[in-house]
Formats: C-alpha cells, sequence, structure tokens
C-alpha cells in the first residue's frame, strides 16, 4: 500500500535494505538458521548502512536524526529475509541503544556507544527473568550498594542477543517491592560473577542467541548505574515503544513474505486440473491475507507519523503490535494451508514464519498485556 | 581528473513489464523505477576511480523529466560529487541523448565518460557509441576492466572472442559491462547527503541541441506465449517429431 508520507529519502534507505537482505541474508537464511547461527559480519555490514544508528547522535556513531518511518523500513526489509532468528540477533543491540544514550555514563558512552552502532560490538537489554517476564515491576534480581560498587545477585533469561553480547544494560531491584525499586546498571560481558547460557531447542528463532545470564556476586563500579536509583522502571517502559514498533514492522515483513510465497506458489502448483491460484478458495485467502497486511501497514504508517510528531502513541503501538500479530498468525497459517503438506517440511519461509508467530505475539509484552495496557491507556 | 557519468531513469529491473492496452507503450502506471543497473555499475567505478586518487570529481548526469532526479540523488548517495539534470519532456531516443550529452561534456569538460552498455528498458546499446562519434572522444565499450594509465585509459573488453583491451588516449568514453564491479549499497549516512549535494538542471536549449525525434514507437507487444514442452519416451519418437511435427529436419 502506499504510504502518504513516503519521501525519497525513505524509499532510497528501504531500498537499500531490501536489496542487500535479497543479496547477502535471503541465500543464507535456511542455512543459518539450520545452523542456529550467523556470521558476525552481517552486524558490522548492516552498521555501516545504518540501521542501529536512529536517535543516536553522530559522535557516537549515530545518524544525528530519528525517523519512525526509517526504523519500521529496516525492521520490516529484514524481516523478509524469511527467518526472523536473524532480525533478532542484530536487532538485539537496538533495545539497549537507547537506554546506553540516555542514561549511561559519558565515560561509558564515548568508550563504545559507536562499536555497538557499527554494529562491531553487541549490546542486549536484560529485563525478563526466569519467574516472570511481563511482570517487570516485580522483577527479583538485586543490586546492593557496597562502597564504591553495586553487587549484583539473580538471573535474566530469554535474552536476544545475549550470547554473544558484549555490553549489557540489566534490571535490577535497588530498594523496595514494586515499580519504584528498580534501577538499570551497565554490565560488561568479562565481570567476575557474570556468566551465561544458550537458550536452545527454541521453537523459532533458531538464528538468533537467546540466552539465559546470571550474576552471582557480579560487582559493578557505582558509575555503572543508569539514570538515577529507584527509577528504572520509567526508562524501561519507555523503551518498550520502540522495541514494539519494531515488531510491528516486523511482523509487517513476514506478513509480506506470507504472502508473496503463497502467491508464488499456487501459480506454480496444479489441482484438479489448473493452477491453485485459480481456486476460488485460494484466491479468497489471498484476498483475506492482502487486506490484513495493507490494514496493518496503514495502522504502523499513521503510528510513525505521530512519533515523528512528537508524540509517543503509547495507546496506539499496544493496539498495533497485539493488532499486527493476530493478522500475522492468520497470515501464516492460511498461508501454510495454500503449501499444504509442502509447508509442513522444513527449509522454506512460510514453515519458519509458522513457528515464529509466537515470539512476536509474547515477546516484547504479550498480546494479553498489550490489551490490558491499551484499556489502562483509556483511563479504564 | 573529471568523470562524467551518465544515469537514467528505468523500470526497475525486478518489476515484470506489461504492455499497455492499446500497444502503444509499456504501462508504467505505479511500476517501480529505479537506476539502470549498468549505470550503477558506471557510477560505482566513477567512485572506486575517486576514491583511489585517480579521479578528483565525479558528475553524475542524466536526462527526463523532474522524476528523473532521484536517480541523479542516488548517484550522489553512492559518491557522486554532483549533479546535473537536462530536463526533457516524453520519450527521448538515443540520438538525442548523445546529443544531449555532448552538449554537457563541452560544459563540463570531463577527462572520462562512464556509461552503461545499454538501459534495460529500451536496449539499444547506442548511446555510448554515438557520443563517441559526435565528441570525437575514443571508446572502449562492454569494459570489464578500467585501468588509468597516465593520459591513457586501458579498457578491458567483454567480445564474443574473449577479453580484447584497447587503450585510448584520454578523453575517452567507456561503456559498463555487467561483470565491471559490483555496485555498493547507498548506506543512509551517504543517502542523506546525498540531499545536500549541489544538482543543476539544463534545458536542451541550454545546450543548444534540437531534441526533434526521428524514430516512432509503432506497437508494443508482449511476447507470444509459449507451449509448454513434452518429453519423448525414446530417440526414434524425437527424430519422428522432430521430421514430421517440427519439420526441422
Amino acid at each position: 500500500m502506499q504510504n502518504p508520507f513516503e519521501t525519497e529519502e525513505r524509499r532510497a534507505f528501504r531500498e537499500t535494505i531490501r536489496r542487500y537482505v535479497e543479496a547477502e541474508v535471503k541465500p543464507h537464511a535456511d542455512e543459518w538458521d539450520e545452523a542456529g547461527d550467523f556470521p558476525w559480519r552481517v552486524h558490522e555490514e548492516l552498521g555501516a548502512l545504518g540501521y542501529f544508528g536512529f536517535g543516536i547522535s553522530d559522535e557516537y556513531g549515530g545518524l544525528g536524526f530519528d525517523d519512525a518511518f526509517m526504523r519500521a523500513a529496516a525492521a520490516e526489509e529484514l524481516a523478509r529475509c524469511g527467518a526472523t532468528g536473524i532480525w533478532a540477533g542484530v536487532g538485539g543491540r537496538s533495545i539497549s541503544l537507547g537506554p546506553l544514550q540516555s542514561l549511561a555514563s559519558e565515560e561509558i558512552r564515548s568508550r563504545l556507544l559507536e562499536d555497538i552502532v557499527l554494529g562491531r560490538k553487541g549490546s542486549a537489554l536484560a529485563i525478563t527473568e526466569p519467574g516472570g517476564g511481563s511482570d517487570v515491576a516485580n522483577l527479583q534480581t538485586t543490586a546492593t550498594r557496597d562502597g564504591d560498587e553495586y553487587v549484583l545477585n539473580g538471573s535474566k533469561t530469554f535474552i536476544t542477543g545475549g550470547m554473544k553480547g558484549d555490553y549489557f544494560v540489566v534490571g535490577a531491584r535497588t530498594g523496595d517491592a514494586g515499580l519504584l525499586g528498580i534501577s538499570l546498571f551497565f554490565v560488561e560481558w568479562g565481570t567476575p560473577g557474570f556468566s551465561r547460557t544458550s537458550l536452545d531447542r527454541k521453537m523459532g528463532w533458531w538464528a538468533s542467541d537467546q540466552a539465559t545470564l546470571y550474576f552471582d556476586d557480579c560487582r559493578v563500579p557505582a558509575a555503572n548505574l543508569m539514570g538515577a536509583e529507584n527509577r528504572g522502571f520509567v526508562a524501561i517502559m519507555e523503551n518498550f515503544n520502540f522495541e514494539r514498533l519494531s515488531l510491528v514492522a516486523g511482523a509487517v515483513g513476514m506478513m509480506k513474505t506470507c504472502l508473496e510465497e503463497s502467491i508464488a506458489y499456487a501459480r506454480d502448483r496444479h489441482t484438479f486440473g489448473k493452477p491453485l491460484l485459480e481456486h476460488q478458495v485460494i484466491r479468497h485467502k489471498i484476498a483475506d491475507m492482502s487486506a490484513r497486511v495493507d490494514q496493518v501497514e496503514s495502522y504502523m504508517n499513521m503510528i510513525c507519523w505521530q512519533i515523528n510528531e512528537g508524540a509517543m502513541p503509547v495507546a496506539e503501538i499496544c493496539k498495533a503490535k497485539f493488532a499486527a500479530t493476530r493478522a500475522l498468525e492468520f497470515c501464516a497459517s492460511e498461508a501454510m494451508q495454500i503449501f499444504g503438506g509442502a509447508g509442513y517440511l522444513r527449509g522454506n519461509p512460510v514453515e519458519r514464519i509458522y513457528r515464529e508467530v509466537k515470539v512476536f505475539a509474547i515477546g516484547g509484552g504479550s498480546e494479553e498485556i498489550m490489551r490490558d495496557l491499551a484499556v489502562r491507556q483509556m483511563g479504564l | 581528473m573529471k568523470v562524467l557519468v551518465a544515469v537514467k531513469r528505468v523500470v526497475d529491473y525486478n518489476v515484470k513489464v506489461r504492455a499497455k492496452a492499446d500497444g502503444s507503450d509499456v504501462d508504467l502506471n505505479n511500476v517501480k523505477m529505479a537506476i539502470n543497473p549498468f549505470c550503477e555499475i558506471a557510477v560505482e567505478e566513477a567512485v572506486r576511480l575517486k576514491e583511489a586518487g585517480t579521479a578528483t570529481e565525479v558528475v553524475a548526469v542524466s536526462i527526463g523529466d523532474k522524476a528523473c532526479q532521484e536517480q541523479i540523488r542516488t548517484a550522489l548517495a553512492l559518491g557522486a560529487d554532483r549533479g546535473i539534470q537536462v530536463e526533457t519532456e516524453g520519450a527521448v531516443e538515443p540520438l538525442v541523448v548523445a546529443k544531449l550529452l555532448k552538449g554537457v561534456v563541452e560544459k563540463e569538460e570531463p577527462q572520462l565518460v562512464i556509461l552503461g552498455k545499454q538501459s534495460i528498458d529500451g536496449d539499444n546499446n547506442q548511446t555510448g557509441q554515438m557520443l563517441g562519434a559526435l565528441a570525437g572522444m575514443p571508446q572502449g565499450t562492454f569494459a570489464s576492466e578500467v585501468v588509468i594509465d597516465g593520459d591513457k585509459v586501458n579498457v578491458t573488453r567483454e567480445v564474443d572472442g574473449g577479453l580484447q583491451t584497447v587503450a585510448l588516449n584520454l578523453p575517452a568514453i567507456v561503456t559498463t559491462d555487467l561483470r565491471l564491479n559490483e555496485p555498493r549499497y547507498a548506506s543512509l549516512p551517504n543517502i542523506m547527503k546525498a540531499k545536500k549535494k549541489p544538482l543543476d538542471v539544463f534545458s536542451p536549449a541550454d545546450l543548444g541541441v534540437d531534441v526533434t525525434t526521428h524514430l516512432t514507437q509503432v506497437s508494443v507487444e508482449p511476447p507470444a506465449e509459449r507451449q509448454a514442452g513434452i518429453k519423448v519416451e525414446d530417440v526414434d519418437q524425437l527424430l519422428d517429431k522432430l521430421k514430421n511435427e517440427a519439420k526441422v529436419i
């Protein structure tokens, strides 16, 4: 669908990412996902193209400007590679970049932000715990002040970018129970007391290095406290907005892949003497999928416009996220039905997307939490 | 050394083009447009010459209506320093393009002009050669390698029998083949920088060129649909079919 807010630069940047993905990622997507890994050069190549630089000032290697449309276009185009484990693997750093720029000390920022933005180093955001994800206000990892240091104890799980990450933004409890007792800390991989294990046997996102992190009397300098003590909750919540926008954009990319793959397959595959595409039941599926893509894409574009105007539309982002993942679930399921048995075999994007629906529907705030947040924003 | 690169706005190579219902032309309604792939290779080669310190300035020129400024911006995002648009309306034929480019060459006096060997819409493969004739410049077409050597340029050409290398006195014209290089991706910082690079617009009259066309497009038809092939059982059947159905032996 046409975007009324399209500009030449937005179109050019989308084209850059699309062409990069077509040539450098898509041909390897199956192989990398099956291997559960992809080469680090993808981080560096995307970094050089500007993928991670939004909202980061140029003194730290960033773009020096922000644009929600471009953020969304980049996330959408990379998701179209058909293996969003790669998308997640590179995008893990994005959700830690905002807090690092706005809350980390100048020493930390000038030392490592550029390396992260240009893809030379990895970083990750560590909030979710084995005991709970969406209930951020109740997180259990503790950070206790001891002289010039904080001592971290506890564990984090489902951390995207966690196995290869060099730098981490970790949420930990510094005060009383509840949302006013949480702080953010900068923790470097290699700090004594910090260990990690890979989260294996995932349903999808095989190429992504999801991790469980363990902090066992892990000491960090007091200067690694990011922002004010006990004021981490708001920062975490604000940071979710761009994460959720990128999940919506990723869902749009996956839906478009489902639609394209379905049309291509339905053209080739003949049943009852004619191509699948000429059967009315299949044509209706294509129409329904296409309408869902248009709906979510239009919704996303309006949200991007509003973000660029300066108002963060929290409720709409929440609503768009669950609307997007419901639509994605529909498109993935219909695409599977069109593929039939062929879709049940590994080695095609439709089968993989069907397995990756749930990580989008649960990660970054589950559909249920999104609905709750949206209704709360309505003052109810 | 100044390098002039010509870029053309064409239908994106991924688009499956359709003829208009009345057969007058290809249907360009809502079709994605892009820089001609051979022109992109030309831009890349010029930018590499600049990065190697051989070229001092890369100027990208396009001919067409205002929309072709987008392709000039693409060239600027890939590393060209400034752009020139020669504003024309409607279709321009290769000879007119060559005349307009000659006008730009006279204005800019580049040492090297790099063009795509052809554009993927008309597939004429004429403009570079015509420009060579009009401007009296030596030409190295279908280049797979371009090496500047003092006041000469050595161009390796892909010809039917293999590779042929010609040495041309500068200023010269080079047209690019597919294997000359692999163009880079335009990074977002460079896309944003391209917005600020100068882009001058000239009319054909500014260049003293008459844009009267000599060619008329009579009709555009899609290629005939091919019949599905068949599998033959054995050599005898193959021979029989070739003899009695295809009537080729």
